[in-house]
C-alpha cells in the first residue's frame, strides 16, 4: 500500500455560507457574558470573579483553558508530524483544519493566561532578559507557547495568501514553510511536556499517583493522542454542522496512531507507578484513586474499540474512541492540577460561576473564530460531486 | 517515499534516543540540593518559650507597613467586622502569625494530651526554595550572602506559581485588588541596614523568637537540647549576641528540629514541646522539589542539545517531504512548476 500523494486530494476551499446564523449569534452572546465577568475581574481584582485562594491559586483558567485546552489543540502539531515529518500524505486534508483549531486553542490559552495573571501589564517581563528565569518550567512554557502561536500563524499564511490571490508571496512563504513546520512540531512537544513538568516542583503537594519525574513523557504522549482525538471530533462536528462527509477512513487510521500513543502512555503510567512503588495508592480510596482509574480506563477504551478492521469501519466506534481518548486526557490534566493537588487542611476550590462563564465564553470565541475561518478561508477540502477515494 | 508503521517506529525510536541522550546528560548533571550560605541569617522559634502574647504580629505589621485584617467576628450571634487587626492566618495582609494547638481540657502547656502549644507561621527562608526556582521572572530571589528570600513587586507578573509551589504555603496573594502582589516575610531585610533586625524577634518578650546567624541559631539549639528539661537558664532575647537575655525554664523538646532537613533545610528553625504534626507543619522530604524540577528541566534542555538535534531531524524530514508544489492548490490550475 502506498501513501496517497497530496495532489490526489481535493484542494481546500472556503465553505462559504451565511455568517450570521442562530449558532453564531448564540456564541457571540456567550462571548459577551464573558466580557461582563472580565469587567469585574479587571476592575475589582481576581477574587471578585473567581474562587481562587492561596490554597488553590491556580484554578479552572489554568487547569482547563491553558493546560487542557492547549493539549486538545495538539491536533495541529500532531497532524503536521504525520503529514510533513512522517510523509503520510493521506492525512493532508486534515492539516489545515487542525492548524486552525490549534491556533484558536492556543489563542484561547494565551487569553486565559492574561485573564489569570494578577499583574498582566507586566507580562512582557517573561521575554525580557533582565527578568527571564531559566530554571523556571513556567518560563519555558510561556516562551514556547507564545512562539508557537506565531508559528501556527505562519503555517496558516498560505491559506490566507491563497484566499486573496497573492501568488508570489504565497510561493515565497511556501518555500520556507518546511522550516516553520519543523519548529511548529518541536515547540509544542517542548511545552506540552513541560506542562507536566510544571507539577514536579509542587513535590509532595501532588498525590503520589500523579507526582512523577516522568510527567513530561506522560503529558507529551497523551497530548498527541488527544490531538488526534480532537481532530476526529472536530471533523465529526464539521461534518454534521456543515453537512460534509465524515472522513471515516482517514480518521480511523489517524486514531490507529492515537492508539499506539495511548498504549505507550498506559505502559509508562503503570510502569512508573510500579517502579516508584506507588501502585498501591491505586487501591487506596481517595478522589485521586477515582480519577486515576477513570482516566486510565478511558485511555484503554480505544485499544479495544478499534481492534478489528470491522470496528474501524464504524463511524460510531471511531467517534466513541476519539471521545474516550480526549476525555481521558482531559481528566488526567484536571485531576493532576486540581484533584491530586492538596495544600493541606482547610483549603477548598470549586470554580465560580464567573470562572465558568469565562471558560465557556472562551470556547465560544474559539468556535466562532473557527466557523468564520472555514467559511471565509480555504481550510476544508473542497466538496466535489463525488468522493475521490473509494 | 512510503512511510509505514515500521518507519514510524524507526523515527519514534530515533526521537526516544535523543530524549535518552538528553536524560542521561541530565542525570550526569543532576543538581543536588543547594547549600546553606556561610553567613545565612534566620530565626529560631522555640514554642516552649512562647507565651502566645502575639506581640510579634502587630510589630511585623508596623515594620512592614501591612494593613490590618478586620476578620469578621461573631458578637451576640451577629456577624460583625472587627475594629482591630485580627488575622487568623498569614495572608496578603499578614506575614507572620502565632497559632495555637489545643487538646482536651487544654490545661498543660506543651503537652499533646489535655494541653496546648504555640507555633509560628512565616516564611522559612529555604536553603533551596521552590518559589525562587519556579518564578518565571526572577521576582523571587535568594540573597547569596545572608540567604534571605526576597520578593520584588516590580518584577512580578502575578502568576502565583510561587503560591502554588511553596510546600509551607507561605507566599500569599492579594485577590481583592486589581493591582495585586505577593506577600511574604523577608526577615525585615530593610531594617538590617540600620543595624536592626526582624521586628518579630525584636519585640518578643521571652526570646521565643530570636534572630541570628543560622550557625549561631543551631549552636543555641544544641545548647538548649543538652540542658535538662525544667532547669533554669538564660536565653538570648531579640538577637543572638545582642546581650539582652531572658531567664526561663528549659523546655521538654521533641527530638526533631523543624526546618533542619525539610526540603533541604531552612533558615528558620523551630523547637517544640509537642510533635510538629500537631502544629500543622507538613511532613516533607529531605530532597528539595526545586532540585528535582531543575534536574529534569535542565536534563531535557541541557545546552539545548536535544531540542537542537531533534529540530535538525525535523527540518531535514520536513524539507524532504515538502516540495512546494505539493502545497499548490489544484484549482485554479497553473502553467509551469517553479
Amino acid at each position: 500500500m502506498s501513501a496517497v500523494t497530496h495532489a490526489e486530494h481535493e484542494a481546500p476551499a472556503p465553505v462559504g455560507g451565511k455568517l450570521i446564523t442562530p449558532v453564531t449569534v448564540f456564541l457571540a452572546m456567550l462571548v459577551l457574558a464573558m466580557a461582563a465577568v472580565l469587567g469585574v475581574r479587571f476592575v475589582q481584582g481576581i477574587g471578585a470573579a473567581t474562587n481562587l485562594n492561596d490554597g488553590y491559586p491556580w484554578g479552572l483558567w489554568i487547569a482547563w483553558d491553558v493546560v487542557t485546552g492547549s493539549a486538545l489543540a495538539g491536533g495541529g502539531f500532531a497532524t503536521a508530524l504525520l503529514v510533513y515529518i512522517l510523509n503520510r500524505g493521506e492525512y493532508h486534508p486534515l492539516i489545515r483544519p487542525a492548524l486552525v483549531a490549534a491556533l484558536m486553542g492556543y489563542i484561547q490559552a494565551g487569553l486565559s493566561v492574561m485573564f489569570d495573571l494578577g499583574r498582566w501589564w507586566d507580562f512582557w517581563h517573561i521575554f525580557w532578559p533582565k527578568y527571564a528565569q531559566m530554571n523556571s518550567v513556567l518560563f519555558e512554557v510561556a516562551l514556547c507557547i507564545s512562539a508557537y502561536i506565531v508559528i501556527i500563524m505562519i503555517e496558516l499564511m498560505p491559506a490566507v495568501l491563497e484566499r486573496f490571490g497573492w501568488e508570489s508571496a504565497r510561493k515565497k512563504v511556501n518555500r520556507l514553510l518546511f522550516f516553520f513546520v519543523a519548529v511548529g512540531v518541536l515547540l509544542p512537544m517542548m511545552h506540552q511536556s513541560s506542562l507536566g513538568t510544571l507539577l514536579v516542583v509542587f513535590g509532595p503537594q501532588v498525590h503520589p499517583l500523579y507526582q512523577s519525574n516522568l510527567l513530561p513523557i506522560l503529558f507529551l504522549s497523551s497530548t498527541i493522542g488527544m490531538g488526534y482525538a480532537a481532530v476526529t471530533i472536530e471533523s465529526a462536528i464539521s461534518s454534521m454542522g456543515l453537512r460534509r462527509p465524515f472522513e471515516k477512513e482517514i480518521l480511523a487510521k489517524l486514531l490507529q496512531v492515537g492508539r499506539i500513543l495511548a498504549g505507550l502512555y498506559l505502559v509508562v503510567r503503570f510502569g512508573d507507578l510500579l517502579y516508584r512503588g506507588a501502585l498501591h495508592y491505586a487501591f487506596e480510596p481517595s478522589v485521586s484513586m477515582l480519577t486515576f482509574w477513570i482516566e486510565n480506563i478511558l485511555f484503554a477504551v480505544p485499544l479495544f474499540l478499534l481492534a478489528t478492521k470491522e470496528q474501524r469501519n464504524s463511524s460510531k466506534l471511531i467517534l466513541l474512541s476519539a471521545l474516550s481518548m480526549a476525555f481521558a486526557g482531559i481528566i488526567y490534566r484536571l485531576a493532576a492540577f486540581l484533584v491530586a493537588y492538596n495544600t493541606g487542611a482547610g483549603w477548598h476550590y470549586f470554580p465560580s460561576l464567573g470562572e465558568m462563564t469565562v471558560t465557556v465564553g472562551l470556547i465560544a470565541f474559539e468556535v466562532l473564530a473557527i466557523i468564520l475561518a472555514v467559511r471565509l478561508l480555504p481550510i476544508l477540502p473542497a466538496m466535489p460531486g463525488k468522493r475521490t477515494s473509494s | 517515499m512510503t512511510i509505514d508503521r515500521r518507519n514510524f517506529l524507526k523515527l519514534a525510536g530515533r526521537t526516544a534516543g535523543v530524549a535518552a541522550v538528553a536524560t542521561t546528560a541530565g542525570v550526569a548533571e543532576a543538581r543536588p540540593n543547594k547549600k546553606m550560605p556561610e553567613e545565612a541569617v534566620g530565626l529560631l522559634y522555640d514554642g516552649t518559650l512562647c507565651i502566645g502574647c502575639r506581640a510579634c504580629i502587630p510589630a511585623c505589621k508596623e515594620a512592614n507597613n501591612m494593613p490590618p485584617e478586620l476578620t469578621p467576628l461573631k458578637v451576640n450571634g451577629e456577624q460583625v467586622e472587627a475594629l482591630w487587626d485580627a488575622p487568623l492566618d498569614i495572608s496578603g495582609k499578614t506575614l507572620n502569625i502565632i497559632k495555637a494547638y489545643r487538646d482536651g481540657t487544654g490545661e498543660h502547656k506543651d503537652q499533646a494530651k489535655d494541653g496546648f502549644a504555640y507555633t509560628k507561621q512565616s516564611c522559612f527562608h529555604c536553603v533551596d526554595p521552590s518559589c525562587v526556582s519556579c518564578c518565571p521572572v526572577s521576582a523571587m530571589t535568594k540573597d547569596p550572602i545572608n540567604g534571605i528570600v526576597s520578593y520584588s513587586e516590580d518584577a512580578c507578573i502575578g502568576c502565583r506559581y510561587c503560591v502554588a509551589a511553596c510546600p509551607f504555603g507561605v507566599p500569599r496573594f492579594t485577590y481583592d485588588t486589581p493591582k495585586p502582589k505577593i506577600s511574604k516575610c523577608q526577615l525585615c531585610k530593610h531594617r538590617l541596614a540600620d543595624g536592626k533586625y526582624s521586628a518579630c524577634a525584636e519585640v518578643c518578650p521571652t526570646g521565643a523568637t530570636v534572630f541570628g546567624k543560622v550557625k549561631d541559631l543551631k549552636a543555641e539549639i544544641e545548647r538548649r537540647k543538652s540542658l535538662a528539661p525544667g532547669t533554669t537558664t538564660t536565653f538570648p532575647r531579640g538577637r543572638i549576641g545582642g546581650g539582652d537575655t531572658y531567664t526561663g525554664q528549659v523546655g521538654k523538646y521533641v527530638e526533631r528540629v523543624y526546618g533542619e532537613h525539610e526540603i533541604g533545610g531552612t533558615q528558620v528553625l523551630h523547637l517544640s514541646g509537642v510533635p510538629f504534626e500537631l502544629l500543622d507543619k507538613p511532613e516533607l522530604p529531605d530532597i528539595a522539589p526545586a532540585s528535582t524540577s531543575e534536574t529534569i528541566q535542565h536534563g531535557i534542555y541541557y545546552g539545548l542539545l536535544a531540542p537542537a538535534t531533534f529540530l535538525g531531524i525535523l527540518v531535514a524530514a520536513a524539507r524532504r517531504n515538502m516540495r512546494p508544489e505539493d502545497e499548490k492548490p489544484k484549482a485554479p490550475p497553473e502553467g509551469g512548476t517553479p
